[in-house]
């Protein structure tokens, strides 16, 4: 398991996302991602892409102008489709 | 969504694919501009794919799109809007994942005669032809009006459970919804896409006149959702925050630009797109003075960063409101 940030400040929805969705294709199962986000849409967003995707919301951390989500990466054995 | 449920009723498994343009109306504008917080920011995507307990896969096409936006071999709408080669173009995008990720066939939401363009009887087949899916592309809530296809006549769906919906009605699609307990869905008629938006396009045509080359960047489109647009000489163009959410988007973008603010007096963050000397940076102080709190106020202090990042400031008289010509308004 290793921890790993991604940085999608200044991007607006879906492009948070998007980004989350690629990188996720690049770790492993149990690893850790932090999303740091300035749309308040990816509150609502990433939340359900992981719901859909089987990915866990560990924390959402908010204040003024910043949004840092925790997930730990699911991926079902045979690989995600 | 309706098209898709009813393929999962036959227990099909089916999986959502959005793709993101760049002109997406939805989530952007709602989220920046601080009066619409209090809307839901969902994306509507992946929204329908929870309910439907389907995965939903968000694809960025902004660089392949813009061979659509720039030259449609079938033409403009209304506005902007190349909708059939933008059709063909996501149907196409969807037939080569589909051939990537070992899926059979593609199911879309048209209907015959719902769009006056992408969704009439002789430009359906025109999708699925350019598209390259051919027969492998479904529509489950027009299928019965249309020749079996591919999955029909294999018999991987049975089309005397699909529709013969038709027209521009929406009657049909929410007596189905209704059926399937299905009772929030989106917008029924469009609105999705800026590139149908009049004056969206008016200030995407004059991006285009003035660089004099059709071309853009994701950036670009962008900063047109964003700001009142004002053109008072040729070679350049302001971008005003109208309120705190928009200037708090526009300050990611200010290292990119000559921008003004008002010193003196609140106000909004300007960008300067362009070129400027000093008389029209003067003109664009004054313009800047014009949108902030001192607009009746004999002299306002802006402070001026030029795009090579030396500053100044400058002491101007407001504009008036008849000293802005309409025409400067994109």
């Amino acid at each position: 398991m290793s921890e790993h940030t991604l940085d999608a400040r200044n991007l607006l929805c879906p492009m948070p996302v998007i980004r989350l969705q690629n990188t996720t294709k690049t770790l492993a199962d149990g690893d850790i991602l932090k999303v740091i986000c300035t749309d308040p849409g990816a509150l609502n967003d990433i939340p359900a892409w992981c719901r859909i995707n089987g990915h866990s919301v560990l924390e959402t951390q908010k204040d003024d102008k910043e949004l840092i989500i925790t997930i730990r990466v699911s991926k079902p054995q045979g690989g995600d489709h | 969504m309706l098209a898709a449920k009813a393929v999962l009723e036959q227990g099909v498994h089916v999986e959502g694919i959005n793709f993101f343009t760049g002109f997406c109306v939805e989530g952007h504008t709602h989220a920046i501009r601080h009066k619409d917080r209090a809307k839901p920011k969902r994306n509507n995507a992946l929204w329908v794919a929870e309910q439907l307990g389907i995965k939903l896969h968000i694809i960025d096409v902004v660089e392949e799109y813009k061979d659509v936006v720039i030259n449609p071999k079938h033409g403009y709408g209304a506005n902007l809007n190349p909708c059939l080669d933008c059709k063909g173009f996501m149907v196409r995008q969807a037939y080569q994942w589909l051939q990537e990720n070992d899926f059979d066939f593609i199911i879309t939401g048209e209907v015959v005669g719902q769009r006056p363009m992408s969704q009439r009887r002789d430009t359906l087949p025109v999708v699925a032809r350019e598209s390259g899916a051919g027969d492998r592309l479904l529509r489950p809530l027009c299928a019965k009006l249309l020749s079996p296809t591919l999955p029909e006549r294999e018999g991987w769906v049975d089309r005397d459970q699909l529709m013969s919906f038709n027209g521009r009605s929406r009657k049909p699609q929410m007596t189905l919804a209704a059926s399937f307990g299905i009772t929030e869905y989106a917008q029924p008629a469009g609105g999705c896409c800026f590139l149908t938006d009049p004056n969206y396009t008016q200030k995407l045509e004059d991006l285009w006149r003035t660089r004099g080359d059709r071309r853009y960047e994701l950036d670009d489109i962008m900063l047109l959702k964003i700001g009142r647009h004002l053109r008072p000489r040729a070679n350049f163009k302001l971008v005003v925050g109208r309120e705190e959410g928009e200037n708090n988007f526009l300050e990611g973008y200010r290292h990119r630009f000559t921008h003004l603010r008002p010193l003196s007096h609140k106000g909004p963050l300007v960008l300067l797109d362009g070129t400027a000397d000093a008389e029209d940076l003067r003109l664009a102080a004054q313009l800047a003075a014009r949108f902030s709190q001192g607009r009746d106020a004999p002299e306002v202090n802006i402070g001026i960063t030029r795009h090579d990042g030396h500053s100044y400031e400058l002491s101007v008289p407001p504009l008036s409101h008849e000293e802005i010509p309409q025409e400067w308004y994109l």
